[in-house]
């Protein structure tokens, strides 16, 4: 008997895979749900998360999952997320601050705009995705710019746009960028009707009336054509902010700073591209400028795709330039620090409690100290270092 | 010490051809005959129009720059030279004698006292005299005592008839054997005496034994240089196990000063360290300084007591400073060995060098910095850890005719 225990113990472990040596837990692992610890918290709805929650990792539900981010996080949070086999989000001070604003603002007046921002790494899009849970549990519609750097740089095919002379055009990024919206706002894209009658091309048109659903469908099909069809529904989503059905809206994106500056594209006769003869900057712009009421614009500055700036800016003066300082002008300041101790001392039991941490120095207090010397508290830091360990 | 207006330039124009002769040039004959010709030399000048108004005479000028030449030319430490022996005894000693005399003058010429002229006044005022601009040390003019210059010799073993002195030449290597054998007559002695108290029933096992500790036994090329012969390393593995075996009796602490003339004492290292007191500051908040150099960084810190573990370096964040994790783990490891790591605050300024040598400056800044805050024991585990010692590694030179400091040009058959 001693030694069948034994066996059954031995094929229990790779099950786990716990190479620490904690047996006890991992055999209670496979048994509990979703059991009390000190840095989850059961409140996964960000409306009614509070400061009591602050430091405590809610999980987003998996259902949820794809439809709320399909694109828009960290690549590394993604491929953490695929291996925790969950999705769990830290609820930080800058988020709960932007959460409570929102809930109180006045959406009759002209568009907000709040700005996150802080050092490389501390969690700004992190905080941005959290609101964006958020809008979606509020029955918003989520228009979520995943990284305006990702259409200023590495373009591949520039065409010049069919609508304005000037303006280049990029089908691929319209198009991916087109397809993720209507992943994200099934709901609202059938209730939303057009206002005015749009012409593509000499066979094709939109008419007046139809949901946005078909233009967005169209656009993601015509692949020509997806930049005019990004900025007409911008368009009409601007126009229709406060709209009759209560249809609120908002706009977040992700590294705006790109949006102003210099790009990397040239043109055929290798002069550069500015960022106003891009069609989908041009757009974007005109939605981030506050004419609109009825919504939000969340906005992170990104020092990490953005081009020509020095490693260390990180404030919004340096990062946006004067240009787009100006036309953000005016917002909300929302400054994301590093980890403080609790959040720090709740991402380390995360790790040890996902089994991430397996070197057996890493769980006692000394490797504790080292940790947070080594990463300084910066939540990406961290994050880099635990992977190895 | 005042010179200029003593030695005039020509006795200074003619001191310094002597150095015409090159050190690579080892010849004994060059030894004697050359001084007699550069004497011979400046006799000659002497007679011409040159006045100085030092207390020399020809005769002791020739002795000094004589002295001069010979001690920069003979560097060689050739024991017990294949051949007859170079020099004579009364060569060397009249050597001694003029070293004496030329040391003299030279503490007249620095206007030093001559009785308490040391042998490092001698290598400052020449070093004054004779700037030179070599950069070997050997190569530099120098003036030290014969005994010191020219390598130890035997003298002749063996007399008029042929005979040999000692009963053991014939071995090859008299000095050792003789040794080996008083070794050994000394362990038996100390057997007999032990055998006599045992005869009186005085013996007892905690005789008082010599204290080894510190010392270390003398090293094959010091023993080399006592006997003044080769020795291989098996003789040298001899001697050693035969004096362990005198040690190993209980009595040996009667042949001690035996013993002892064959070990060397070890020095302490740790006592070498110097560590500054601690500084407050006008909050009766303990600082120190420290700074550190690699390979061409140099880092200064300034440690605070009761901090967070804030460090900035040149005013950014150390995280962003150095963003490569092993330059962090450099600056981690001595607060990490000394366990003190969220004690102290850091403000470091670091210059010069790539990002590894700048994290190396600053760790050795670091850890010379903590000496003042830790006891006696906790310096010398650090110095024991290799945090206290700078590394001397540097860039090698290039040579001429390869194409960097190791790697030759490929080598093309044809």
């Amino acid at each position: 008997a001693f030694e069948n225990r034994l066996a059954f113990r031995a094929q229990v472990r790779p099950l786990h895979g716990s190479g620490c040596g904690q047996q006890q837990e991992a055999v209670g692992m496979e048994t509990r749900p979703e059991t009390f610890s000190i840095f989850r918290t059961q409140e996964n709805n960000p409306a009614c998360q509070s400061e009591q929650h602050l430091g405590q990792y809610y999980t987003v539900p998996p259902s949820h999952f794809h439809t709320v981010f399909p694109h828009g996080l960290p690549p590394r949070y993604q491929q953490q997320v695929k291996t925790f086999n969950e999705g769990c989000v830290m609820v930080r001070q800058p988020a709960l601050e932007l959460i409570s604003h929102l809930k109180r603002a006045d959406y009759s007046k002209p568009t907000l705009r709040y700005l996150l921002y802080g050092v490389k790494g501390s969690g700004k899009t992190m905080s941005l995705c959290h609101a964006v849970h958020y809008f979606s549990k509020q029955g918003w519609l989520v228009l979520h710019i995943p990284d305006a750097h990702l259409w200023v740089k590495n373009c591949k095919e520039l065409l010049p746009s069919s609508y304005h002379a000037s303006r280049f055009d990029q089908p691929i990024q319209a198009s991916n960028w087109l397809r993720n919206f209507r992943t994200t706002n099934e709901h609202f894209l059938s209730k939303i009707k057009l206002r005015q009658r749009y012409v593509w091309t000499k066979r094709e048109s939109t008419e007046e009336g139809r949901p946005l659903g078909e233009l967005v469908d169209m656009g993601v099909s015509h692949v020509k054509s997806s930049s005019d069809v990004v900025g007409a529904v911008l368009k009409e989503l601007r126009l229709q902010a406060w709209g009759t059905e209560g249809g609120f809206r908002m706009a977040v994106a992700v590294g705006v700073n790109g949006l102003w500056g210099r790009t990397t594209l040239k043109k055929e006769e290798k002069s550069p591209v500015a960022p106003e003869e891009l069609t989908l900057v041009h757009n974007l712009r005109k939605m981030i400028n506050n004419d609109w009421c009825g919504g939000a614009v969340i906005a992170t500055l990104s020092q990490t795709g953005s081009l020509y700036a020095p490693s260390s800016a990180y404030l919004p003066q340096e990062l946006l330039g004067e240009e787009g300082f100006d036309s953000m002008d005016p917002f909300v300041p929302v400054p994301v620090s590093l980890y403080s101790e609790k959040e720090f001392e709740s991402c380390y039991l995360y790790y040890l409690d996902r089994h991430w941490l397996q070197h057996p120095h890493s769980q006692t207090e000394e490797g504790k100290k080292e940790l947070i010397f080594l990463s300084n508290r910066n939540p990406s830091v961290l994050e880099r270092l635990c992977a190895f360990l | 010490m005042k010179c200029s207006n003593i030695v005039t330039q020509m006795q200074m124009l003619l001191l310094s051809t002597y150095f015409l002769f090159s050190p690579e040039r080892r010849t004994a004959n060059m030894a004697a005959s050359g001084g007699r010709t550069v004497g011979s030399f400046l006799w000659k000048c002497g007679n011409c129009c040159f006045n100085f108004n030092t207390v020399s005479s020809n005769l002791t000028r020739q002795v000094l720059s004589r002295q001069l030449c010979v001690s920069a030319v003979l560097h060689r430490k050739n024991l017990a030279a294949a051949g007859p022996e170079k020099f004579s005894e009364e060569f060397i000693k009249k050597q001694v004698e003029e070293f004496n005399i030329g040391k003299r003058h030279l503490a007249n010429m620095m206007g030093e006292d001559p009785e308490t002229f040391t042998q490092g006044d001698i290598n400052r005022s020449i070093a004054y005299l004779f700037p030179s601009g070599l950069f070997d040390k050997k190569a530099k003019p120098l003036m030290k005592h014969p005994d010191e210059v020219f390598p130890k010799q035997r003298a002749v073993q063996w007399g008029a008839d042929g005979r040999p002195f000692h009963f053991l030449f014939y071995t090859g290597k008299q000095s050792y054997y003789s040794l080996m054998h008083d070794t050994f007559t000394k362990a038996l002695a100390v057997e007999k005496h032990q055998d006599r108290l045992r005869g009186k029933d005085l013996f007892t096992q905690d005789a008082k034994q010599i204290s080894l500790v510190g010392s270390r036994w003398l090293l094959k090329e010091e023993l080399e240089e006592l006997l003044v012969e080769t020795i291989s390393e098996h003789d040298y593995a001899r001697f050693i196990q035969l004096m362990e075996r005198l040690l190993s009796l209980p009595y040996c602490s009667v042949e001690e000063d035996f013993v002892q003339r064959y070990r060397r004492q070890l020095e302490i290292q740790s006592s070498k360290q110097q560590v500054q007191p601690l500084q407050y500051d006008q909050h009766g908040v303990a600082y120190s300084t420290g700074d550190g150099r690699r390979k061409t960084a140099m880092g200064t810190v300034l440690l605070r007591d009761s901090g967070s573990g804030s460090i900035s370096i040149n005013g950014t964040n150390y995280v962003h400073y150095f963003p490569v994790l092993q330059d962090r783990e450099q600056l981690m490891f001595p607060l990490h060995f000394m366990e003190v790591l969220g004690r102290f605050d850091m403000q470091c300024s670091v210059s010069g060098g790539g990002h590894s040598s700048q994290a190396g400056a600053l760790r050795l800044a670091i850890s010379r910095a903590m000496l003042s805050f830790l006891s006696e024991g906790q310096v010398e585990t650090m110095r024991q850890a290799g945090l206290l010692t700078p590394d001397p590694r540097i860039k090698e030179r290039k040579k001429p005719g390869q194409e960097g400091a190791r790697r030759k040009f490929t080598w093309k058959k044809r």
